[in-house]
């Protein structure tokens, strides 16, 4: 019987055979913590008798989830963090300088083959590396700084083989939506989720990560890709070379495997209160809005900008909108500063946050709407209150979504704004 | 080890904001002080109404979501003896047994709001006597039965001096 990348990762960490179900100590080679959990894993590595990390080159921290520094507490546990991280010789990305999920591979942290254990629940993320990455709590993270090591048990796989060409105005965002309304918030619970096929290898690394990143929404312990061309040219931009591949046998045992016609997809949003409510766009359109948000772990780069700025045009966003944009990272930053995405959107009425997760929760000191408002954002999450007011709906879509919604003021199809202009279509303008 | 205690019920994809919301974390660095918080945005009379021994129980994917381990120790902190669903997220499911809070997988169908409810912990089984329920519960691995008679992950570290797995179990299913 073949093996999943899953399995064959952990056999080349424990040089034994393994397969799914076994519960293993495996090493990790990669450890990372942010200022988002209470209590902070370093608190837990005090209370675990810790001394010092593992090994400092391999563990970072993260100044991500309150980007904006925006009470007392937020501004003492950072200064907990660096006190820490000088400490112990550890790695401190500082406030600004994005999300962990984007920064880890900027800084070449994301190499494949590697296992990595993240306090963030999105850290399966890095998996579009052909990784094993996944989030833990802070004893578990604690446990994994100081001993280089943890339990886990080895999780079957479901297999998601996509292929077709996505149509305009459907991106990597509408991909994992619709496979949360096939599968549902528990439908990879304990397993891994490997996707690959036609549709993911057309895709740059970081719309890759935006169905890595929501495979926790469905369950997954870890969200994986198999390598290939696309993200060897990435990791040679930051300077990744040296690493191994991995891929599932075709013989693997797969839990189960399903199989998307991307051709066929329409743009998506996930009504409140879960992300697996999910509808097309078309039944949902016309939903008055009052706030619109872009960035976050799930769509905040480059392209998710660009996506924006090719909705937006020259138009301006409603004057019933507020719309929050923030950059998941410095470079992302950067990079939409150089080609005058920054310019257009902010002169279009866009407010401006700091890179980091700056919008995604409550606690991030950015866009809480009001009691009684809807607000449509590209965040992995629409839970009850999750950006900080229980009485406030929240609809999760695309970038390109978002922003036909904020130039409505209510939840709209991107499709008219992405279309050649004709004499049917010129209307849209306004 | 046993649990007993009422019933605090709740349905399912309950979410781990919900259990503690985010804002409450940036607010305060106090466990005690984000107590008072829990389940505030779904069920505000949950703090007045919840004693000592308390279970919640719920449906399916409980502690879904974000890795706050803040929300297994929030409801500790309210006294909640053990938590008992069909299935939970798998990092909540980690934190609960690293805390020291018995997650236990059982169907929970019939069990009410209010329902005096004993959760044995060696024998596997959950009853609800009123309602003549007594379930099976699913074993948890080897590992976290040893975890949780440790009292949790810090303590059976403190004990064994390293992450060692429990010796005589084959592959530790």
């Amino acid at each position: 019987m073949g093996r999943t990348i899953v399995e064959k990762i952990f056999e080349s960490h424990l040089r034994h055979p393994v397969q799914a179900g076994d519960v293993v100590v495996s090493p990790v080679d990669f450890v990372f913590s942010h200022d988002g959990n209470r209590p902070q894993p370093l608190e837990t590595f005090e209370e675990l008798g810790g001394d010092r990390v593992f090994d400092p080159g391999r563990v970072a921290l993260f100044l991500d989830h309150g980007p904006n520094v925006h009470t007392p507490a937020v501004s003492a546990m950072h200064q907990r963090m660096r006190a820490f991280a000088v400490a112990q010789g550890a790695r401190l990305y500082e406030v600004g300088r994005g999300i962990s999920h984007q920064v880890l591979p900027e800084e070449g942290h994301a190499v494949p083959g590697r296992i990595i254990v993240g306090s963030d629940s999105h850290s399966c993320t890095a998996g579009a590396f052909n990784l094993l990455a996944t989030g833990v709590g802070s004893t578990d993270l604690a446990t994994a700084m100081m001993l280089g090591k943890l339990w886990f048990k080895v999780p079957e796989t479901i297999r998601v083989v996509i292929d077709g060409p996505l149509p305009p105005g459907v991106y990597a965002k509408d991909l994992v939506l619709h496979l949360l309304r096939e599968l549902g918030a528990d439908g990879a619970t304990y397993r891994a989720l490997e996707y690959t096929g036609g549709t993911i290898a057309s895709l740059d690394m970081h719309a890759r990560m935006t169905l890595t990143n929501m495979a926790v929404e469905m369950g997954a312990k870890f969200a994986v890709m198999p390598a290939d061309e696309v993200m060897q040219r990435f990791l040679a931009g930051v300077g990744v070379t040296d690493y191994f591949e991995t891929a599932s046998d075709q013989d693997a045992n797969f839990q189960a495997v399903h199989h998307v016609n991307a051709a066929a997809m329409v743009p998506l949003v996930a009504e409140p209160p879960n992300p697996d409510r999910v509808r097309p766009v078309e039944e949902v359109a016309g939903k008055p809005i009052r706030q619109a948000t872009i960035g976050t772990s799930a769509n905040g780069q480059l392209d998710d900008l660009r996506a924006a700025v090719q909705v937006l045009g020259d138009r301006r966003i409603s004057p019933d909108v507020r719309l929050f944009v923030a950059p998941a990272s410095r470079r992302a930053h950067l990079d939409a500063l150089r080609e005058g995405l920054v310019d257009r959107l902010v002169e279009a009425g866009a407010i401006w946050g700091t890179a980091g997760c700056s919008g995604c929760t409550g606690a991030s000191g950015f866009g809480v709407p009001a009691d009684g408002e809807a607000m449509i954002t590209s965040a992995p999450r629409n839970f009850v209150g999750r950006t900080g007011n229980r009485n406030a709906d929240i609809y999760l879509a695309s970038p390109a979504t978002v922003m036909a919604s904020a130039l409505e003021g209510r939840i709209a199809d991107p499709r008219p704004y992405l279309a050649i202009a004709t004499p049917e279509t010129a209307g849209v303008s306004r | 080890m046993i649990a007993q205690g009422k019933a605090q019920r709740f349905g399912s994809d309950i979410n781990t904001d919900v259990i503690i919301a985010a804002q409450h974390k940036a607010a305060s660095l106090d466990l005690a002080e984000m107590a008072r918080h829990t389940f505030e945005d779904i069920d505000p009379g949950f703090v007045e109404r919840v004693r000592p021994g308390d279970v919640v129980v719920a449906d399916t994917n409980f502690g879904c979501g974000s890795s706050r381990e803040t929300a297994a120790r929030v409801l500790l902190a309210c006294g909640i003896s053990a938590v008992v669903a069909p299935s939970f997220g798998r990092i909540f499911f980690r934190n609960a047994i690293n805390v020291g809070l018995p997650a236990i997988e059982c169907d929970t169908s019939g069990i009410e709001q209010g329902d005096l409810i004993r959760v044995d912990l060696a024998e596997g089984h959950v009853s609800v006597p009123d309602r003549h329920i007594t379930r099976p519960t699913t074993a948890l691995p080897a590992v976290m039965r040893a975890l949780l008679a440790a009292g949790g992950l810090a303590a059976y570290l403190h004990k064994h001096q390293d992450l060692v797995l429990p010796p005589d179990i084959p592959n530790n299913k």
